[in-house]
Parts: C-alpha cells; structure tokens; sequence
C-alpha cells in the first residue's frame, strides 16, 4: 500500500518533519510516496533514509517536483 | 519516543539567542535530528529564553551589526547600514519583511517549528538564573519545559554524541 504526502511549496526541514510524521502511521513493509518542490530534499531524504533504516526505492524529478519513495523499515 | 529508531543517539544544544532569524538554526536541527531518531535536548539560556514565551509575536532581527543581512527589496538586495537600526521602526519593518519572506518561501514559522519539537519529545530546559536574572516568570513560558542549570545542561551534555552551542 502506498500513502502520498503532498510537501511541494514547503521549504527544509518541513518535507523532512512531515514524512517522518506520515512514516510513524505506516506499518512496515509499507510505503510513503513524498512530493516536493525543494531541490535540498534531494540530498535531505538520502540522508534521511540512510539514518533512519527506510529504505529509498526512488527519486526522481519531473516539471520541478521531486518524487520520493520510502519504504518502512521494520 | 525519539530515540527508538536505528540512531538511538543524542544531541545537546545550548540556545542563547533571541531573534527571530538566530531561532531558526537550533529549532531546524532539533527537529530534523529528533526526525532521524536522534534524542534531543535543548537548554535555553540568556536571550535563548524568549524563545519560550507562549506568545512569540515579540520577535524581530536587528539590522545592527549584520553587514551580511542582505535583504531582496525592489529587485535587487539591500544592505542595512548601522545608522538604519536607530531609526525607530526600522528593526519592525525589517522583521515584518523577513516574516512574509518566510511566509512566500514556504519557510516554517518559529511557533510552528516549536510545536515540531514539542510533539517529536524534545526535552526543553529553561535556565533558572536567567530567569532570576531577567526577573522572567516561568508562567509566561510553555507548559512543555523543566527548569534547570549548568549542572543539568552538563549532565547531558556529557552523555551526548553531538553537542552545540548556538
């Protein structure tokens, strides 16, 4: 199951602070799919994942929004 | 809980500073770091404390002594010079304008960040003799907060993986 969360407009660290959010109601195995229009999120949700375990499936860009796929860890 | 993810590391930061642009780097890398399961504790110390009051409509950036404070305004950027913040109202229209860049950049505000680390468990803690000093009362300060001193901030500091001072 895939949940979207919309962060696009919203500047560092809100797309961070809002997935992690949206990450906490998911079960494992699970997976959040990030909107942003923030270039910094790229590197941001890298980091992110590699601290936190999620696992990022994609990344990818199209029309100045960035797309993220995160799966929850256990 | 913060500090049950992969991390289950800590950070301590000491806030001193009152303004609202200096706000903005202690609450980012608050809420960022508790956001990666890193446990977070901030003492708020000297000026750092206004960053507590329940209201924080009181907040403004000082053009005074900032030569890098470059402003975009009409088209361009615009510097302060020092004479500027004498002016009264400067400081004010200066903060006005900063508060609707932030608005426009889709920039967090200061109190919505603070509910970020109040919600993501961040253990706040006011100074005790800035309080006295200031003759503050911890009343006007969020409910979410402990009071404490050096010894406390140390006693943290000391189990902490990244400290800062801010």
């Amino acid at each position: 199951m895939t949940t979207t969360l919309d962060t696009k407009g919203m500047n560092c660290p809100l797309p961070i602070l809002k997935a992690k959010k949206a990450i906490k109601d998911l079960d494992a195995g699970e997976t959040l799919q990030v909107l942003s229009t923030d270039p910094g999120s790229v590197k941001d949700f890298e980091a992110f994942c590699r601290s936190t375990g999620n696992e990022l499936l994609d990344s990818s860009e199209a029309d100045g929004v960035f797309t993220y796929m995160i799966k929850k860890s256990a | 809980m913060s500090a049950e993810g992969e991390n289950a590391k800590s950070m301590s930061i000491i806030v001193t500073k009152g303004t609202l642009d200096w706000a903005y780097p202690p609450f980012i890398l608050a809420t960022t770091a508790a956001a990666m399961d890193v446990k977070v504790s901030m003492f708020f110390t000297f000026y750092g404390l206004q960053l507590l009051k329940k209201n924080l409509d009181h907040l403004q950036i000082s053009t005074l002594g900032n030569p890098a404070m470059e402003m975009p305004m009409m088209g361009m950027h615009m510097t302060m010079p020092n004479i500027m913040s004498a002016i009264p109202g400067v400081d004010a229209m200066c903060s006005t304008m900063m508060k609707n860049l932030i608005k426009k950049k889709g920039v967090a505000s200061i109190p919505e960040l603070r509910e970020a680390a109040v919600e993501s468990d961040i253990q706040m803690i006011a100074c005790q003799m800035t309080l006295d000093l200031f003759e503050m009362d911890s009343k006007d300060l969020i409910d979410d907060i402990e009071l404490g001193g050096a010894a406390t901030y140390m006693e943290n500091a000391l189990k902490s993986d990244i400290n800062l001072y801010i």
